[in-house]
């Protein structure tokens, strides 16, 4: 065979090795990936930017993958040939679990990289069974190996009894000073299988990721199973049967270079000029619209949002900015669903729905920053199917649109979720699961110090602060993994906050019944704090239906004036009242009651994000 | 006229225009304390902090080159002085002919008005029969005492030097110089002072011959010892149903001594009002003299170099010791009026008053009284007379 790297489009599927690295935030995925671009030449140390493959500045900034990509890399192994890898990188959050699948579903073998100072995390465990139940081949590697940190022995032996191999079969490598890279790559080309697929049948390729580009329009990732797709050629998207003309296809190395086509086995892109990544979908088939295949790919499944918030803009004249925005997310982001609402308490906004707590978090953090917005999220709430007495059947988004009267049952959806501990912290996770409803199904040994515990959680009580509790109850140490399951009838009421006997429909939230007390003398605590006093008494209640359960006030405010104003005075006082103007804006009324913005988003934001807890 | 520009003589024609159909002041500022008491952040310096190239010496000589000053800047047209006001500081740390001999130069520049009111402030402890008499003699006709409290306690806190009984032995030295307007500046709202240490307080008040009281609740400014004493957690902060609660105990304690209010922190018998202070909330004309400084005439405001060795030298070299200025606009001019009448018991005018401001609603939450086509602030709406203005205004 040739030495010479095999042409795109014409590539024996036998040279091809197409894999994934599966590894948990700052496990040094992109890092490793780097060292993989510079070892095959693709990049040279010139052009090296740290993270090469995250583009999006998020993604650069917080060290995590949201969408993921391909790079075909030319490597020269042991044996002479020249092969070619194609690294297919993942995103690494569990918001992102469906997306992970298509990703694996496009190889044929897997890295498991673990830091060897910090071991395997729950959400590295996820995708691995992942790509175990789509039968990857898994390499099990430690990266770090350079941190004097580092504990290889231990955390070989404890991969080596998660997967099933000797503790000697686990690679060691440092992305770092890219130690052990090549003997990865060579270990890859030897152990991954090639890619089997049909030349001659109809062309099928699996779509695993598509992105927007402003110039270009989709850009969309494939992997191609059998048969070829050419240029110039009518595609058929099977999910749809919707057509486009291929006016591009190539591969990435790692800038996008037109090829003619692209073949059994490989990986690429292909651009069709549709503007909108909702017609080109995670998971669907690509076909020819002409000599077909008939039967797709399988594993298909529309992007379903699970978590849902109201996104106001601070300044009400921003809404048809943040419209905009959105309808520009929109476009690269096929799991973003969102409608306009309105609050008495927060004006015009939209309630978005989204795939997570991460994915909302990605969201509003590229609103503000990428359109300059000034926004107020709702607290993040669940999806609730609400049976009426009559039978009638309400699905609530927006927990102030919670039906009142006779209901019969509530759904709530429920995730089954994944903590790794260390075993001295077992008895706190326990006891936190506990309280959030949990029920457990298995506790497993991973090593000698370290647990695995699978329980059943109301998505609800994971979606509000769950994540901070299990990271400061064990001292950062636990990881969490969740899928959504199914859903189960709960106890569930809605509680109203009223302010000065207006309910406020931002602050309504769905709880546990039993829980409804503490939530309605929390809010009103903190409410009481929040809100400035007024000129008369101001009582805050929480109710559910017409029944208060909690109350306090906000006692009248008896002074407001300046004891003194003289001559020096007087320009002082003058400004401060320009200030109390510009403040005036800030004010949000409920009824006769002047509400800080500030006091909304103090009110409706519990301790951190999950995502925020991982920023250094 | 971009702000900070020196301000030579040259104030615009449409404000010295104002000159002759307005009242004409003079605040003079005597920015030196024997010490500093802990709540006090005016613009006033010790013996130790006022460092080298100007002293209590000076201070004389450098006013009267500022009276001088104004007398060239305002031209032929001003009136006759219709107030004095000697602030501080403390003044009477200066020798009473120091005092004197401004005021006389004012005469001398100016002519004052048949019924001129000149009022000095003094500390109870700094003054004596001989120095009030002094002052009588050379026209003053008011004096305003630094009282603050009769208790021992609170005097601490406010870290005042003075004894009690002082207090009524400077008054009794003022009666007898001949002094028929006296003031007592009073604090209440200290940290440990309780009603009825303001009652003693009161309580302490000659009524028979004090015919003005300044009650101000105890405001904590930043960068003072107090502050840093309430932020460190040593002194307990303010507390403003306290301060509402003594504000009411004071206006009914001064009520039924036969004063009434004439400004929320001012009462006084009838014609014992500090015309001086009124001319401030009518936006009259006035210049301030000494360090730091405020001055307005028609619409133009502006205040001097805060501390006397740039004030002092500024005049040393004959040029103006402003530091910066700023010509209020139309509106600006229309919401001072807003702000600083609203204070005043005479009432703002309600043609003064902007078109859509919610007027009905505040006299129905009984924060202000319609009375002449006058609005009025309540006695609760005296309390809350900064909520009224924003709600006029805003």
């Amino acid at each position: 065979m040739s030495k010479s790297a095999p042409v795109a489009g014409s590539t024996p599927p036998e040279l091809i090795r197409n894999f994934c690295i599966i590894a948990h935030i700052d496990h040094g995925k992109s890092t490793l990936a780097d060292r993989m671009l510079q070892l095959t030449g693709v990049v040279d140390a010139r052009q090296m930017r740290a993270q090469y493959l995250d583009r999006m500045d998020i993604e650069r900034e917080r060290g995590i993958t949201i969408k993921s990509q391909a790079v075909r890399l030319p490597f020269t192994a042991d044996d002479g040939v020249t092969y070619v890898l194609n690294l297919i990188d993942t995103p690494g959050h569990v918001d992102f679990t469906y997306e992970v699948s298509r990703s694996l579903a496009a190889c044929e073998g897997a890295i498991l990289l673990v830091d060897a100072a910090q071991g395997i995390e729950a959400q590295t465990l996820a995708n691995l069974y992942l790509a175990m139940e789509n039968d990857l081949t898994i390499i099990p590697v430690l990266n770090k190996i350079d941190l004097p940190a580092a504990q290889p022995e231990k955390y070989a032996a404890e991969i080596a009894r998660i997967i099933g191999c000797d503790p000697s079969e686990v690679l060691r490598v440092s992305g770092k000073t890219g130690e052990g890279v090549e003997a990865l790559l060579n270990h890859v080309v030897r152990e991954i299988p090639p890619p089997v697929g049909e030349a001659n049948k109809p062309a099928r390729a699996l779509i695993f990721d598509s992105v927007y580009d402003t110039y270009r329009g989709v850009v969309t990732y494939i992997r191609v199973v059998d048969g070829r797709l050419k240029t110039r050629e009518r595609i058929s998207m099977m999910s749809t049967g919707a057509q486009h003309e291929l006016l591009e296809v190539g591969v990435i190395s790692p800038e996008p270079v037109p090829t003619n086509a692209i073949g059994v086995g490989e990986v690429g892109y292909l651009i069709t000029g549709v503007k909108d990544v909702r017609q080109s979908r995670v998971g669907d088939t690509v076909t020819l619209y002409t000599n077909g295949a008939t039967e797709s790919l399988g594993g298909y499944r529309d992007p379903k949002p699970m978590v849902f918030s109201g996104l106001y803009p601070l300044d009400g004249s921003d809404y048809p900015t943040l419209r905009d925005a959105l309808d520009k997310l929109k476009l690269n982001d096929a799991a973003l669903v969102y409608e306009p609402e309105t609050s008495a308490a927060l004006g015009f906004g939209f309630r978005c729905g989204f795939l997570g707590l991460l994915h909302l978090e990605i969201v509003r953090e590229r609103l503000e920053r990428e359109f300059n917005l000034d926004l107020i999220s709702t607290a993040p709430n669940v999806i609730y199917r609400v049976i009426m007495e009559d039978g009638t059947e309400h699905i609530v988004t927006n927990p102030s649109e919670f039906p009142g009267g006779k209901i019969r049952e509530v759904h709530e959806p429920t995730v089954r979720a994944t903590v790794l501990t260390p075993n001295e912290f077992v008895g706190a996770v326990m006891d936190l699961c506990q309280t959030r409803r949990g029920i457990m199904h298995a506790m497993d040994y991973l090593s000698e110090d370290r647990v695995e515990l699978r329980y059943t959680l109301p998505l609800a009580e994971i979606v509000f602060d769950f994540f901070d509790a299990l990271k400061s109850r064990t001292r950062g140490y636990a990881s969490l993994d969740y899928e959504p399951t199914s859903e189960q009838v709960a106890d569930l009421v809605k509680v109203d906050i009223l302010l000065h006997g207006d309910p406020v429909d931002a602050f309504s939230a769905v709880v546990h019944k039993d829980k409804a007390y503490a939530y309605g003398v929390a809010m009103a605590s903190k409410l009481r704090e929040l809100i400035p006093r007024q000129q008369f008494e101001v009582p805050i209640q929480a109710a559910i239906g017409a029944r208060v359960i909690a109350r306090e006030t906000i006692r009248a405010i008896r002074k407001d004036v300046l004891a003194k104003c003289y001559g020096g005075d007087i320009s002082r006082k003058r400004k401060l009242l320009e200030k109390q103007k510009e403040g005036k804006k800030r004010m949000k009324m409920v009824g006769r009651v002047e509400v800080p913005q500030e006091a909304f988003i103090a009110a409706l934001s519990t301790g951190e994000s999950p995502d925020k807890a991982k920023e250094k | 006229m971009p702000a900070g520009e020196p301000f030579d003589g040259v104030l615009p024609a449409s404000a010295l225009h104002t000159l002759s159909s307005r009242p004409l002041s003079f605040y003079i500022h005597v920015p030196f304390c024997a010490t500093r008491c802990g709540y006090c952040d005016f613009n006033t310096y010790t013996a130790e902090e006022l460092g080298e190239g100007v002293s209590r010496a000076s201070w004389r000589d450098t006013a009267i080159a500022e009276v001088e000053l104004a007398a060239r800047t305002l031209g032929p047209e001003a009136p006759q002085i219709s107030t004095i006001f000697v602030g501080g500081g403390t003044p009477t740390l200066l020798p009473a002919d120091d005092l004197v001999a401004v005021v006389q130069k004012i005469d001398e520049l100016f002519g004052l008005a048949a019924d001129c009111e000149i009022t000095t402030e003094a500390n109870p402890d700094s003054v004596t029969y001989e120095k009030l008499a002094t002052l009588k003699a050379g026209g003053f006709t008011r004096v305003s005492f630094g009282m603050q409290s009769a208790v021992p306690h609170v005097l601490k806190v406010l870290e005042r030097t003075h004894r009690t009984a002082s207090v009524q032995e400077a008054v009794s030295a003022a009666v007898k110089a001949g002094f028929e307007h006296l003031n007592l500046d009073v604090i209440y709202g200290t940290p440990g002072e309780s009603v009825q240490d303001l009652v003693t307080t009161l309580d302490s008040i000659d009524f028979e011959h004090i015919d003005h009281v300044s009650a101000y609740a105890l405001i904590v400014e930043e960068g003072t010892r107090l502050a840093r004493a309430i932020s460190r957690g040593e002194i307990e902060a303010p507390d403003d149903d306290d301060l509402a609660d003594k504000y009411e105990v004071i206006d009914e304690y001064l009520s039924s001594r036969g004063m009434s209010w004439y400004e929320v922190s001012n009462w006084s018998k009838p014609a014992g009002e500090c015309r001086h202070n009124v001319h401030y909330w009518r936006s009259d004309n006035w210049w301030g003299v000494g360090p730091g400084a405020h001055s307005h005439v028609g619409g133009i405001r502006w205040w001097n170099h805060k501390h006397p060795a740039a004030w002092t030298q500024a005049l040393a070299e004959s040029r103006t010791p402003a530091l910066a200025h700023e010509r209020l606009t139309a509106r600006e001019m229309a919401e001072e009026d807003v702000l600083l009448r609203i204070r005043l018991a005479e009432g703002l005018a309600l043609s003064s008053i902007p078109a859509g401001a919610n007027i009905d609603s505040l006299v129905a939450d009984g924060l202000l009284l319609i009375r002449n086509d006058r609005a009025v602030l309540t006695p609760r709406g005296r309390l809350l007379a900064d909520a009224v203005v924003r709600q006029l205004l805003l």
